[in-house]
């Protein structure tokens, strides 16, 4: 398949006050790769993935969504944009006044115009596809566990079939057995729905099983490598990063796994 | 990118039925593509395939539906074969086939009347239990009131004046505002009224019992009800979502010290000032508009005022305002520790705060009323 961008970023600035964020950043992620995003605390990794989906404006520098420049986008660009990318945020953040079946359904009943029936059925297969259990639908936000939320989340965010999928931390909070099925589950629907990741996370494990590429924030820029280019990159904190004893722990059972 | 809505026809080649399918089949046209697959009529034929080589965009929602038609066919009694399926759309349809049919079951159908008698059983009893709760509440503030008394440092002073300034400098506009335009309206009914008997002169009396007695104080508990006791509830409860209130009780915070007990003697502190001040507001809202419909002098108000107004009718009304106050501000923490889940819980038990206080303040008032005129005041 041809490398085509779908996501282009050149010359981004952030600032909040006197604080710059990013200054410069430039980055472009390919269709069907999943891109992890690292960085220290604060180093702007999370408001970073709120620039590319238009919920904080750049102090300067030019972001392309699948084609399409998202400062010039008028409200019905953004929308028609907007179903074409699908959001994890931390904790799943599902409307807590609505069961997990009316969370999934949300965007569907925003934006299409479709039978309940067959939305039900659409639903009931999203809530499958994440590994929840069939009893899960008619729960509330709050009868579920942080994993269970993290799956609604995450069902929520594939209602309409998105071509990018956007997570943040994704494995934060999960026990190490669900981080790693979860690992997997992205992995998987990653390969069936032919999508693109973008995700956020601080999960070493993540980044070694699931990830073709590594986007490192580190002195308000971005460096994109793979792994093997990261462990080479001399940069302080890249090196330590990579090479700290959790990295080191992180790759060995990586190898233990595939030996 | 283009749209090429999706489409499919039915053919026939060596006595077999063939589907052929093509354009997107997408979650975007689901709607149309499932009155495609609707207006399908199983017929008699055994075997069906499914040519899906003309097919361009396909997501889960598109294989579902195409699963969909199959699934008619069989029931049919058709045997099914799918042709052309694209190799990078192979994970898809394993992804659907592994995952559909996984539906809930429906819960039962409940008889209507047997769930309104059970929502006014369940209603009752909650009604019971919560009056239960809210009396233990009023005897833990009290405790934890009494024991700061014993160590005064237990105090919160900082806190408290953040809330005497919240609850009450804040609130000053609004019910000065309030008071003013009570005033005016009093007076002016009470003028054109007396007037049908020539008492008008007694608009002046009436304003002197009304709003010092009960229309100041009353008035100003239901403003501070709805702006301080809401908050308090919202305040609390959000913290209570952020799990800040199980972080103090982890710490060793005691949260009725910290939260409760401020909010209380702040308001305790305040509403009786707030009261004065609108008691003063509207009598000089009531004086402008007798001033003007009465064609009567200031002099001439502030003397007939002097002879109407009596100390005791100002007390009354002063000693109910540290009640209200105390129950607003009860009512309000109460609601806000009992927030339990999300942002629904809050907006919820906020709403019941305020309609909860408004209606003990009015009782409070009830039950005042008659206790002065049984000791004849």
């Amino acid at each position: 398949m041809a490398a085509e961008a779908v996501i282009r970023i050149s010359g981004l600035v952030n600032q909040f006050g006197k604080q710059v964020i990013h200054d410069g950043v430039d980055l472009e992620v390919m269709r069907g790769e999943v891109l992890g995003l690292v960085g220290g605390s604060g180093s702007g990794k999370s408001v970073l993935m709120r620039t590319i989906l238009g919920l904080n404006r750049p102090r300067a520098g030019k972001i392309e969504l699948l084609g399409v420049d998202i400062s010039r986008m008028d409200a019905d660009a953004r929308a028609a944009t907007q179903t074409r990318c699908g959001v994890l945020f931390q904790d799943g953040a599902l409307f807590s006044s609505l069961s997990v079946t009316e969370n999934v359904q949300a965007p569907m009943r925003e934006h299409l115009r479709l039978d309940q029936a067959l939305m039900d059925e659409l639903a009931a297969l999203k809530i499958a596809m994440v590994g929840l259990p069939p009893d899960a639908g008619p729960k509330l936000p709050g009868e579920l566990s942080g994993g269970m939320r993290k799956r609604a989340g995450l069902a929520r965010a594939l209602a309409l079939d998105p071509e990018i999928l956007f997570l943040d931390e994704p494995t934060a909070g999960l026990d190490p057995i669900g981080a790693a099925a979860f690992d997997s589950l992205i992995r998987d629907l990653q390969h069936s729905l032919g999508l693109t990741v973008v995700m956020v996370t601080h999960d070493l494990d993540t980044l070694i099983a699931i990830c073709d590429r590594i986007a490192v924030l580190v002195d308000k820029k971005v460096r994109v490598g793979t792994m093997a280019e990261h462990l080479g990159d001399p940069h302080p904190w890249i090196q330590e990063y990579f090479h700290g004893p959790r990295a080191r722990a992180a790759f060995a059972s990586a190898d233990g796994g595939k030996g | 990118m283009t749209v090429e809505p999706g489409w499919i026809r039915e053919g026939t080649t060596d006595g077999r039925l063939v589907l052929s399918a093509g354009g997107d089949w997408t979650v975007a046209g689901a709607g149309a593509l499932e009155g495609l697959v609707k207006a399908l009529r199983p017929g008699a034929a055994r075997d069906v395939a499914f040519d899906l080589s003309e097919i361009s965009a396909l997501d889960t929602a598109g294989v579902w539906l195409l699963r969909q038609a199959a699934r008619r066919h069989e029931e049919a009694g058709a045997r099914v074969a799918w042709e052309g399926v694209a190799e990078r759309f192979r994970p898809l349809f394993e992804l659907v086939e592994e995952n559909e049919g996984k539906k809930p079951e429906r819960p039962p159908r409940v008889n209507a009347v047997a769930a309104a008698i059970t929502r006014l059983g369940r209603n009752s009893i909650e009604a019971g239990e919560e009056t239960v709760a809210l009396t233990a509440f009023i005897g833990q503030t009290t405790i934890t009131g009494l024991r700061a008394l014993l160590r005064p440092g237990r105090f919160r002073l900082v806190s408290l004046t953040n809330q005497i300034e919240q609850t009450g400098l804040n609130a000053m506009p609004i019910v000065g505002l309030m008071a003013f335009l009570i005033g005016i309206v009093l007076a002016y009914q009470g003028a054109v009224q007396l007037r049908n008997f020539g008492a008008e002169i007694y608009t002046i009396d009436m304003l002197a019992i009304t709003i010092p007695r009960e229309i100041g104080v009353l008035l100003t508990a239901i403003m501070v009800a709805g702006r301080s006791g809401s908050a308090f509830t919202a305040q609390i409860g959000t913290m209570k979502v952020n799990e800040e209130i199980a972080a103090m009780q982890a710490l060793g915070l005691d949260p009725m010290e910290i939260l409760v007990l401020p909010r209380i003697n702040a308001l305790i502190i305040t509403l009786p000032i707030l009261a004065l001040f609108s008691v003063f507001v509207g009598m000089v809202g009531g004086a402008a508009m007798a001033i003007v419909s009465l064609d009567m002098g200031a002099t001439q108000f502030l003397g007939r005022l002097q002879e109407a107004m009596t100390l005791k009718h100002f007390m009354v009304g002063m000693v109910k305002a540290p009640v209200f106050a105390y129950l607003i501000a009860v009512v309000g923490c109460y609601q806000g520790l009992r927030v339990s889940g999300g942002a629904e819980s809050v907006g919820r038990l906020t709403t019941r705060a305020v309609v909860l206080s408004i209606f003990l303040v009015i009782v409070a008032d009830a039950v005042f009323s008659l206790m002065f005129a049984a000791m004849d005041i």
